[in-house]
């Protein structure tokens, strides 16, 4: 199969078939009328050969479609510009090892979910000890203290235990969104670090299965992790950011001479 | 007897154990009440209502009492008290404190006779109205006649109240039993309950009497429509479990979200404040006949499934305890457990049988609710699918009673109309094609799920044991639940609990307890 890296389309059982498959629900009764509005919906995203498979009547006048279609766009990826979180992940010990060579520091680590967010398992997932999935979590890295703040913490908390705790980096969660109100938590905690001087202190990183990378710069954070991130993932990002930002001289600002080898939270 | 051939002298040691731990906490708070337990007496007598800056009137209220150092009599004293003082009724009398025109705690002291007349009849009166609610709920079932067991069980979360009557509606049509409308996610910690209908909230909708009266009414309605009573459930718990106690008892809600420790551990409420509510919000939902649904799955959304079973079925046992000190039978005890092992796991499908098996062997007569996977829920809606699909799988193998329906979009956003439609066909798939197999189903004795099922009940004997010995409140201090320490004075909403004096009237909790050995 060869590939032209200039037109990438979607992959059914044959190159450049463009299918895609979707499935949505129209607050319609269920009739041929509503099938014909399904199909011309399909028709006017763009997508060619529109295949109504399975239409369900589930009550209250709301029918439920999966459908089948082609699209004739494609996708340049030779054009993209996308700016990856880290070149490579390192493992938990090259971590640790590199704190110890380079850092010679705790470095400390605020996790939190924040505002309306009531689901701990994502932050969960990076900072408690177990981790997921066979991932130890931040809590077993020696070098790393890890504080989790666990569910619903205001901007306005985050700031006062960032100072308190001497961060160097603060983790945010946004797992269950509605209407996009992530989008609303996240960029508000931006701007409220921004004005406490805050932000230029710490690695500002969020996680969530709505964000990925590109997502968390345009709101002004330093990275963004998606669906499938482990600890190191985190780490590794953090560890690498925080030598880069020490060896350009930068150490002055955040007030940490490397002196620290101290875990409690309180080492500042 | 029994599928697991479990050691029935280790399930007795448990309860004991178990009564142990819930007396102690008992004994500890004894003696004390809390703000809002004396706000939902005020409810209760009668107090309802905003003042023109929006403050719920038991708020008011209870802020005029507070204040002046005289919560510890009790807020129903007062009330009555000022009643008869100047001569008003509860709603002349609050629109007067409320523009501050009088202070109840000012009134002076009235005949006690005369007092007792008028709490009595105040009393009588809220308490028939409860349980002609509650009759209500009999006549609806005799008529109606509900589905068939396991109950599905699913949540509208919009955060519009009038967009969660569609969406439930519609769920009630797919084939529905109970809705539960999912609470927005910062009102546990609010110290008071919001007021009127609300179209605004995230990842859920404010729990206010007027959302709660506007959706049982959609579910009489729907209900009808379908021919089975609808149960509806929202959250008894937060910093006013209790006034919620009374709003559900009123509104005829059938469940109500009610644990022991959940808010202790996972909302960082204080512990005396949270057990003390918890105590007397049981002692309503009990009195209303709603049934509690305890909260022991939250437990594995951190803890590991495997090597924290044990504290979950620990947890079922204090939690069936705490329920029994407030007079609650067991059919109205809804201990919750849930399946979150690792998909990845070799033969995780056996340990949680095992678990939901031995849940429903220990606890016969309480109708368990068993919660979906939602830890190892990727996005991957297909996949997730199949998970819950042998989720249904276990839950009908082994009885379980309510059945809260996994959605394949879990862990991507609260539920759309169709990800409701596309479970509960998978349930119904599934039920309807094993109605039988739980009667054709053994264990292999001394087989895996028998042995699984004798370590967790062993391990959960040997936690129960120890927190009996240094008491529940340090156990918690200690991490024991979901590995998460609360301290006993730590915590949001200490300044809430109060001593009470000796003079402390509170006839509805006298009432309710029917003579029991009381807080």
């Amino acid at each position: 199969m060869t590939q032209d890296l200039n037109i990438i389309r979607p992959y059914g059982d044959t190159l450049n078939d463009g299918l895609i498959q979707l499935s949505f629900t129209l607050p319609l009764a269920k009739s041929a009328h509503t099938e014909e509005a399904a199909k011309q919906l399909v028709l006017k995203l763009g997508l060619v050969e529109p295949q109504i498979v399975y239409s369900e009547d589930i009550g209250a006048n709301f029918t439920f479609f999966i459908a089948y279609a082609q699209t004739n766009l494609s996708v340049n990826v030779n054009e993209l510009r996308v700016i990856p979180t880290t070149t490579k992940v390192l493992r938990k010990q090259e971590i640790e090892a590199c704190i110890k060579a380079k850092l010679g520091r705790q470095v400390v680590v605020l996790g939190a979910c924040i505002e309306s967010d009531a689901h701990t398992v994502g932050i969960d997932a990076i900072m408690n000890l177990k981790g997921y999935n066979g991932h130890k979590g931040l809590e077993a890295y020696q070098s790393i203290t890890a504080i989790n703040l666990g569910a619903q913490i205001s901007g306005e908390e985050l700031v006062v235990k960032a100072r308190e705790c001497g961060a160097d980096a603060i983790l945010v969660s946004q797992v269950v969104t509605q209407k996009n109100i992530h989008i609303a938590n996240l960029t508000r905690l931006a701007e409220l670090l921004e004005a406490e001087n805050v932000r230029e202190r710490v690695i500002l990183v969020v996680g969530g299965p709505r964000i990925n990378h590109q997502l968390a710069q345009e709101l002004g954070y330093d990275a963004g992790f998606g669906s499938g991130t482990y600890a190191e993932d985190v780490a590794t990002f953090v560890v690498e950011t925080l030598i880069k930002r020490e060896e350009l001289g930068n150490a002055g600002s955040s007030g940490k001479s490397g002196s620290s080898g101290n875990d409690s939270p309180q080492a500042e | 007897m029994g599928k697991l051939n479990i050691d029935r002298g280790l399930v007795r040691a448990a309860r004991v154990a178990a009564e142990e731990i819930a007396r102690g906490v008992i004994t500890r708070v004894s003696g004390k009440t809390t703000t809002s337990i004396e706000r939902a007496v005020l409810r209760l007598l009668g107090v309802d209502g905003v003042d023109s800056q929006g403050v719920p009137l038991p708020n008011v209220v209870l802020e005029q009492l507070k204040q002046s150092g005289k919560l510890g009599q009790g807020a129903a004293y007062w009330l009555v008290n000022a009643m008869l003082a100047y001569e008003l009724d509860v709603p002349e009398l609050i629109e007067a404190a409320s523009k501050n025109a009088i202070n109840l705690g000012d009134a002076p002291a009235q005949e006690k006779g005369r007092s007792k007349v008028l709490m009595d009849r105040l009393t009588a009166h809220a308490l028939d109205h409860i349980a002609q609610t509650r009759q209500a709920r009999e006549n609806y079932l005799c008529s109606l006649g509900e589905g068939s067991l396991p109950y599905l069980y699913v949540i509208v979360a919009t955060g519009n109240i009038y967009a969660d009557v569609i969406q439930a509606q519609a769920a009630v049509e797919q084939g529905a039993d109970i809705i539960a409308v999912i609470r927005t996610t910062a009102q546990s910690l609010l110290d008071y309950v919001p007021y009127g209908p609300t179209t605004e909230g995230f990842g859920g909708t404010y729990a206010t009497q007027a959302n709660f009266r506007i959706m049982r009414q959609a579910l009489d309605d729907a209900g009808a429509k379908a021919g089975r009573y609808i149960r509806l459930t929202n959250y008894c718990s937060g910093l006013c479990m209790p006034e919620i106690a009374v709003m559900g008892a009123w509104e005829r809600l059938d469940m109500m979200l009610n644990d022991s420790m959940y808010g202790i551990i996972f909302r960082d409420i204080n512990m005396q404040r949270t057990f003390l509510d918890q105590y007397f919000s049981r002692l309503l939902n009990g009195w209303a006949g709603i049934i509690i649904n305890t909260g022991e799955d939250n437990y594995l959304t951190t803890a590991d499934a495997v090597s924290a079973a044990h504290t979950v079925l620990a947890s079922q046992f204090i939690n069936e305890q705490f329920a029994y000190q407030s007079g609650m039978p067991d059919s109205l005890i809804g201990l919750g457990h849930a399946f979150e092992i690792d998909p990845k796991l070799e033969d995780g499908f056996l340990l949680e049988l095992a678990q939901a098996q031995l849940v429903r062997e220990i606890f016969p007569n309480a109708p368990l609710k068993y919660m979906p996977p939602t830890k190892y829920m990727t996005g991957n809606v297909f996949q997730g699918q199949v998970q819950d699909a042998l989720f249904n799988v276990a839950s009908i193998v082994t009885g379980q009673t309510i059945h809260l329906l996994g959605m394949p979009t879990e862990a991507i956003h609260t539920p759309f109309v169709m990800d409701r439609a596309l479970s509960i066909a998978n349930a119904r798939y599934v039920f309807n094609t094993m109605q039988h197999l739980e009667a054709e189903i053994s264990f292999v004795p001394g087989g895996k799920i028998q042995a699984r099922a004798a370590q967790v009940l062993a391990d959960a004997v040997k936690l129960l044991e120890y927190i009996a010995q240094i008491g529940l409140m340090e156990a918690i201090n200690r991490g024991t639940f979901a590995a998460i320490t609360r301290s006993p004075d730590g915590g949001k909403g200490l300044d809430g609990v109060v001593a009470k004096t000796e003079d402390y009237v509170n006839p509805f909790w006298e009432r309710m307890s029917q003579g029991r050995a009381t807080i």
